[in-house]
């Protein structure tokens, strides 16, 4: 294992059910200590992309390469240092929580045998260890996978859709559990619906739709410069909102209840700060509101349903070809 | 779930993840598991309660039935040895189950051994641990050849035991109508079924293939059967005498020889290498399917 490679790196990656492209010329940079989200609506490739990174699927075209290492030509080798789940963690149901990661550690070698008790008591299932899986909720289950996935000792944690299924509880405790294990150093590659969990957790993200990545970099960038918004209150509204519309950098002006809404970078929001003193209109509140991340997704997402693919050419992915957004192309 | 435990699992030093690398399982750990599932599944056992009944129920039955009746309507030797040696009994027994019953014993498990894990998903948790997939194929095809070899032996010894402990452990007369002793006869009777594995595997090795190439336990159990049926079948059609004695059903007779004064070892030699041309294909075409196949279910 290569210590200096990133932990997932994947170059144009592309699977093909005969007629229909799943994943359409993909490509991930997640870095070292990255908690990375992976996001999309149902159908956009995201499962069948960690399929292949988890080399349980054969990419039609691209690689995909774990520490430097493709688990199509290292085979179990390109897993060292690797855990995680696609979809839902399956275990043996006739056999106990116990006895299905003493299976595991055994698939798993090294010290791994030593560590069940310790990641049973973590995922809280110490006490219905012995009892067979066939009867755990769904949650237990989850519960269950992250266990088995920490036996391994990763550097690379894959998750996908690690809460689904969870109560609020269930998924504050996995978010808290995820937060932790990134504290500690370890890689994350979080797939993932819960916008929320995502921008609670994630410092990078990528974004895909029908099998292509529309964004990929950070989510600040994403936030800070997709959706830069202002909300405006001032002792004389409407003449504000006059001179608002004559500010050049300024777009997307309109007048509500509480208040004038706009969109523009700091330099612009100076040069209107000083033109409404010019005019004398007193400044009550002027409040930046960066877009969550809900909004930024159904931008990218819904928008790129119409014309997809030929959104633009990102900074990010222009090196290597893929049709990716800037966050300035987002906004 | 807690969030709060002071001791990480993940925060592995350095040292530690180290010293697990090159400590990868070879496939006897593998092999082992797969046993320890085998174990713990009812399918297991429904295949083995098969193999120790069917003995039983035809010891109970020939107890009950008057002696003069014994041999009536059979040609074989040994039927009409059944109450004069008790050693009788397990060679009527492979001579009864060889046809279809060990068959069906063998693919029940050898029909489900990769399908089963496929349909629930668990085939891509082990498949994402440290052992390769080359490894994982191996034991599972071990563990299904192993199950249909306890299946000859336990349903031969139980046929054993009852038919002595009826009958007697006295001397048998062989198919060339030469008596020998009851030592040597229960060597011969051991000999008989390990020669009847042969062809046995060779079924097990065609519920491989089924197994993994159709992801479907039923139709995998019912295809390796139906295939032996065809056989059978196939070998009554006139016209493909040439034929028959390379099809897998003429081989389940193969330690026949074994019971003949002096031993025929001709059939065991020819079932040898026919059944390899079926065993050979069935695994590599199963191993290279296994190797390259999407793992999508579940």
């Amino acid at each position: 294992m290569s210590d200096a490679a990133p932990p997932v790196k994947a170059r144009g990656l592309v699977k093909r059910y005969d007629e229909v492209v799943a994943v359409d010329h993909i490509d991930l940079n997640v870095r070292a200590g990255d908690v990375y989200g992976f996001l999309g609506p149902n159908g956009a490739g995201k499962t069948t992309t960690l399929r292949m990174a988890l080399g349980l699927i054969t990419p039609s075209e691209g690689s995909v390469e774990l520490f430097g290492r493709d688990p199509m030509r290292h085979g179990a080798r390109a897993l060292e240092g690797v855990a995680g789940f696609v979809e839902a963690p399956r275990f043996y149901p006739y056999l106990g929580a116990r006895k299905n990661l003493e299976l595991l550690a055994a698939l798993d070698g090294g010290g791994a045998a030593e560590r069940i008790a310790e990641v049973l008591e973590i995922v809280e299932l110490a006490p219905r260890a012995k009892h067979r899986v066939g009867g755990y909720s769904h949650g237990m289950r989850q519960r269950l996978g992250i266990a088995a996935a920490l036996l391994r000792r990763p550097r690379l944690l894959i998750l996908d859709e690690p809460a689904t299924g969870l109560d609020p509880a269930g998924m504050r405790d996995m978010r808290l559990l995820i937060r932790r294990l990134a504290d500690e150093g370890i890689t994350v590659l979080l797939s993932s619906h819960q916008l929320p969990e995502v921008q609670e957790l994630c410092d990078r993200v990528a974004i895909v739709d029908s099998g292509r990545v529309v964004y990929e970099g950070a989510l600040s960038d994403l936030r800070r410069q997709g959706g830069a918004g202002y909300k405006l209150r001032t002792t004389d509204d409407p003449r504000a909102l006059q001179i608002v519309r004559e500010q050049p950098s300024l777009e997307h002006a309109s007048a509500g209840e509480h208040g004038l809404a706009f969109q523009g970078d700091e330099h612009a929001v100076a040069e209107l700060s000083l033109a409404l003193g010019r005019a004398g209109v007193g400044i009550l509140a002027l409040t930046p509101e960066l877009a969550t991340l809900e909004d930024l997704f159904f931008r990218l997402t819904e928008g790129a349903a119409g014309d997809g693919a030929s959104a633009v050419t990102s900074a990010g992915a222009a090196a290597n070809g893929a049709d990716t957004q800037t966050p300035a192309q987002i906004a | 779930m807690s969030a709060t435990t002071s001791a990480p699992p993940a925060a592995a030093p350095p040292a530690a993840l180290s010293s697990r690398r090159g400590h990868r399982p070879g496939t006897p750990t593998v092999l082992r598991w797969e046993l320890r599932k085998l174990v713990s599944q009812k399918r297991t056992y429904l295949g083995f309660a098969l193999a120790v009944i069917l003995p039983l129920i035809f010891v109970i039955v020939q107890n009950l039935r008057e002696p003069h009746d014994h041999g009536r309507g059979s040609d074989s030797i040994f039927a009409a040895q059944i109450t004069q040696s008790g050693l009788a009994t397990p060679v009527l027994m492979l001579l009864f189950l060889s046809v279809f019953m060990l068959p069906l014993i063998s693919a029940l498990v050898a029909g489900d051994i990769v399908a089963n894990e496929d349909g629930n998903g668990t085939l891509k948790t082990i498949l994402t641990r440290s052992v390769d997939r080359g490894q994982v194929f191996a034991a599972k095809t071990l563990a299904a050849m192993l199950y249909a070899t306890i299946a000859v032996y336990l349903s031969a010894a139980v046929a054993t035991a009852a038919g002595v402990a009826s009958w007697g452990f006295n001397s048998i007369t062989t198919f060339s109508g030469t008596v020998v002793s009851a030592p040597k006869g229960l060597l011969l009777v051991f000999a008989a079924n390990t020669c009847y594995l042969i062809p046995l595997l060779a079924v097990t090795s065609v519920g491989v293939l089924l197994s993994t190439t159709t992801r479907n336990s039923a139709a995998s159990v019912v295809g390796a059967v139906g295939i032996v049926i065809l056989l059978f079948i196939i070998a009554q059609i006139p016209g493909l005498e040439g034929i028959k004695p390379y099809l897998l059903t003429e081989q389940f007779e193969n330690w026949h020889g074994l019971l003949r004064t002096p031993t025929d070892w001709s059939p065991i030699w020819h079932s040898l290498w026919v059944c390899a041309l079926y065993i050979a294909p069935c695994l590599a075409a199963a191993y290279l399917v296994f190797l390259r196949r999407d793992v999508a279910g579940g």
